[in-house]
């Protein structure tokens, strides 16, 4: 579904991917872990086609198709979901009448009947179950006044009802509390099916015992120095990522890079 | 200098027939303050580019023009159907219609009225048993003196027919009330001279709607004058809402006095005219008033509109909040002055002014002016202006949810606008409004 090769991207300048490879299928959950500053958001950022992230180098294939060339509302449209680490809020505009717009953006991009308002009440209805998502937020401005749980519940909310083939997850489990991390990772964990992949970028091992992942890499001054199952998301938990920089000076050195099958 | 002469003498020749008129005769003194106020405009003529408070706003396309007022009323054949497009079903029984200026009985309807309320054609009022209290309250708010500028005069000079609002004490309005002010079949020398006067005694309540339409898209003039006196504990909500011809001038003056306690609360949304200027001038002389003074406007290519406020703080303990937010498009231009003034007895004033603007293309500009001038020292004051263009981080939230560009944009613009339209409590007024800025902003957007 997705192969990332040797991508250099830049932010205001300065490079902050360094040739990253990843390979994902379709029915996959692979977790990014990794210090800060590592990359981690700006891969994620990379992935939807924010402005500020310029790629230098390598290529994104999306479903055999060139990625990069695509504007961030057209990978939308193609099934890319970015879930943001700091959701925007948009006065004015209800969630409800947002959403709405999204949804029927694709549905046309499907070729497929646009709902009315009414029909989608009703869809929406439904999908707000899935994160426990009070029907008073859907009439409220989005994500203005919204608490740091809910803006996150939202951001799900949304892939609910977008239904994307590729999610990337960016943080979405920091700030969270027990109960509201398990209400997010239960929403993502509905969403998953044999169909789509996901991406979880996170800093903490804890959202990984509850959306279990196929496969943890760990990324590091731009670029993944080391792959595994889930048990390594829980070698990190013990070991810190220490003992990960060490090899991975080395890997840089040798050009050696890990990715999933 | 000898075109200024020429066009006050067109307004003057105007201003006899209208003296003259034999039809209906008005008390002495309403012929002497239409006297002073002609003599005032002779002698300050239209302002110019040369006085700071006209500094942005040229009105020589105004004094160029051949505008003269009418009063014969020309049969046109509007009925109440007609009027389907201006008006709102919340105040089907409670509206007052002026086409091009004239009071149009057939077409109002003031059914829903509670007693001891008097609503009015303020020409019928000064003829009527509620003379002294138009003469009580009539040119003291937009009073002729030295200071008076010539759009105010002018308009004094021709009170006739207008819209004259009076709530006794405790009186409550329970329908809003709908003052339509619509040109039709105009031409480009129709003047237009909308008067209004409100004066709501103690712990009365009112919302008025005062509007302005217009049937097609010609040239003509509208330069009214309204007076507002909300009584203590009393509380007036005044929504206007201006959409001119996009050719038209108009030229409004909103003058506001507070009595102890009272709450007045304006929302202004202006979208229509080639060139409008609003000036609003609040008076808050007593202990405890309070007044949100808020606006929206929204311009296009040829359009220039200019909001001129002033917030007096006189008495201590008053409260006033003011929100003005523009969208300028094209080669449009705003601007925004606003001079929240506390005088020295003002303590415990709380004041809060905030100007937005939003341009939506290079070729727009605004000139925004917030001013304190706090005279008083213990006061809460806070103002702050801002200039901008969409957030792109708003811009590549909404992007990566699928949205097109243009719709992204129109919908955060229209977003924009939202926060001073969900202001006006009337559904049918929100409705039209949210129509006539989506339309503005070329969006297929169903909301």
């Amino acid at each position: 579904m997705l192969e990332i090769r040797n991508l250099h991207a830049t932010v205001e300048g300065k490079e902050i991917l360094r040739g990253l490879d990843l390979t994902i299928n379709k029915g996959e959950v692979h977790a990014i872990m990794g210090p800060n500053g590592s990359g981690k958001s700006t891969l994620a950022k990379v992935l939807a086609g924010h402005p500020a992230y310029v790629v230098t180098a390598g290529e994104v294939l999306y479903e055999g198709k060139n990625l990069l060339e695509l504007e961030p509302d057209e990978r939308a449209r193609a099934g890319i979901f970015l879930a943001f680490q700091y959701p925007v809020e948009v006065p004015g505009v209800s969630n409800a009448q947002f959403l709405r717009l999204a949804y029927n953006e694709q549905r046309k991009y499907r070729g497929e009947e646009e709902l009315d308002p009414l029909e989608f009440k009703d869809l929406l209805a439904e999908r707000a179950k899935i994160v426990e998502m009070d029907a008073g937020l859907m009439s409220r401005s989005v994500n203005e006044g919204f608490s740091g749980g809910e803006k996150k519940r939202n951001e799900i909310l949304q892939m609910a009802v977008l239904e994307p083939k590729l999610a990337v997850l960016d943080e979405t489990d920091s700030g969270l509390d027990i109960d509201a991390l398990r209400i997010v990772a239960d929403g993502v964990n509905h969403l998953r099916t044999p169909e789509n992949a996901i991406i979880l970028v996170t800093h903490y091992q804890r959202l990984l015992n509850y959306i279990v992942p196929d496969f943890v890499h760990v990324l590091w001054r731009g670029r993944i120095v080391r792959s595994g199952g889930k048990e390594l998301a829980l070698e990190l938990e013990a070991k810190g990522y220490d003992w990960l920089k060490e090899q991975g000076a080395e890997a840089s050195e040798s050009a050696v890079t890990v990715s999933a099958k | 200098m000898t075109q200024a002469i020429k066009e006050e003498n067109e307004y003057a020749a105007a201003f006899r027939a209208l003296q003259e008129t034999a039809e209906r005769v008005a008390p002495a003194w309403v012929a002497r303050l239409r006297e002073q106020a002609l003599a005032r405009f002779e002698q300050v003529g239209f302002p110019t580019t040369s006085e700071e408070d006209w500094k942005y706003t040229n009105v020589a396309p105004i004094a160029r023009a051949s505008f003269a007022p009418t009063f014969d009323k020309t049969s046109d054949d509007l009925t109440p159907d007609a009027l389907a497009a201006y008006t709102y079903a919340e105040a089907a029984q409670s509206r007052l219609v002026f086409v091009n200026g004239s009071y149009r009985a057939e077409l109002s309807d003031l059914r829903e009225l509670p007693a001891g309320a008097v609503i009015r054609n303020l020409a019928d009022a000064l003829t009527s048993e509620h003379e002294a209290i138009l003469r009580a309250y009539l040119a003291r708010a937009a009073s002729i003196d030295e200071s008076t500028d010539g759009f105010t005069a002018l308009n004094t000079a021709f009170i006739n027919d207008g819209a004259f609002v009076y709530l006794p004490k405790g009186a409550q309005l329970s329908a809003p009330l709908h003052l339509l002010f619509l040109a039709n079949e105009t031409n480009e020398q129709t003047a237009i001279f909308p008067r209004v006067l409100i004066v709501a005694e103690s712990e009365s309540a009112a919302t008025i709607i005062e509007s302005y339409e217009a049937t097609d898209e010609s040239v003509y003039f509208t330069n009214a004058v309204v007076e507002v006196f909300v009584g203590a504990n009393a509380r007036v909500t005044h929504y206007k809402v201006q959409r001119e011809s996009d050719a038209a001038f108009h030229i409004a003056t909103t003058q506001v006095e507070l009595e102890r306690d009272a709450h007045y609360d304006l929302t202004t949304i202006t979208l229509g005219a080639r060139l409008s200027r609003h000036g609003i001038h609040v008076k808050m002389a007593h202990a405890g008033a309070s007044c949100a003074v808020d606006g929206l406007y929204l311009v296009g290519t040829g359009q220039h509109a200019d909001t001129h406020s002033l917030i007096d703080h006189i008495a201590p303990h008053c409260t006033s909040r003011q929100l003005y937010k523009g969208i300028l498009d094209g080669k449009s231009r705003a601007v925004f002055n606003g001079k929240v003034f506390v005088r020295r007895d003002a303590q415990q004033t709380d004041a809060q002014q905030t100007n937005k603007n939003l341009l939506l293309s290079t070729d727009a500009r605004v000139d925004t002016k917030p001013q304190l001038e706090i005279f008083a020292d213990d006061v809460k004051c806070a103002h702050g202006a801002t200039v901008g263009q969409l957030e792109e981080e708003e811009l590549f939230y909404l992007l990566s949810r699928g949205l097109h560009t243009e719709l992204a944009r129109n919908l955060l613009t229209y977003g924009f606008a939202e926060e001073l339209v969900e202001k006006l409590k009337i559904e049918s007024i929100k409705a039209q409004l949210d129509e006539a800025i989506l339309n503005r902003l070329h969006a297929r957007l169903e909301v």
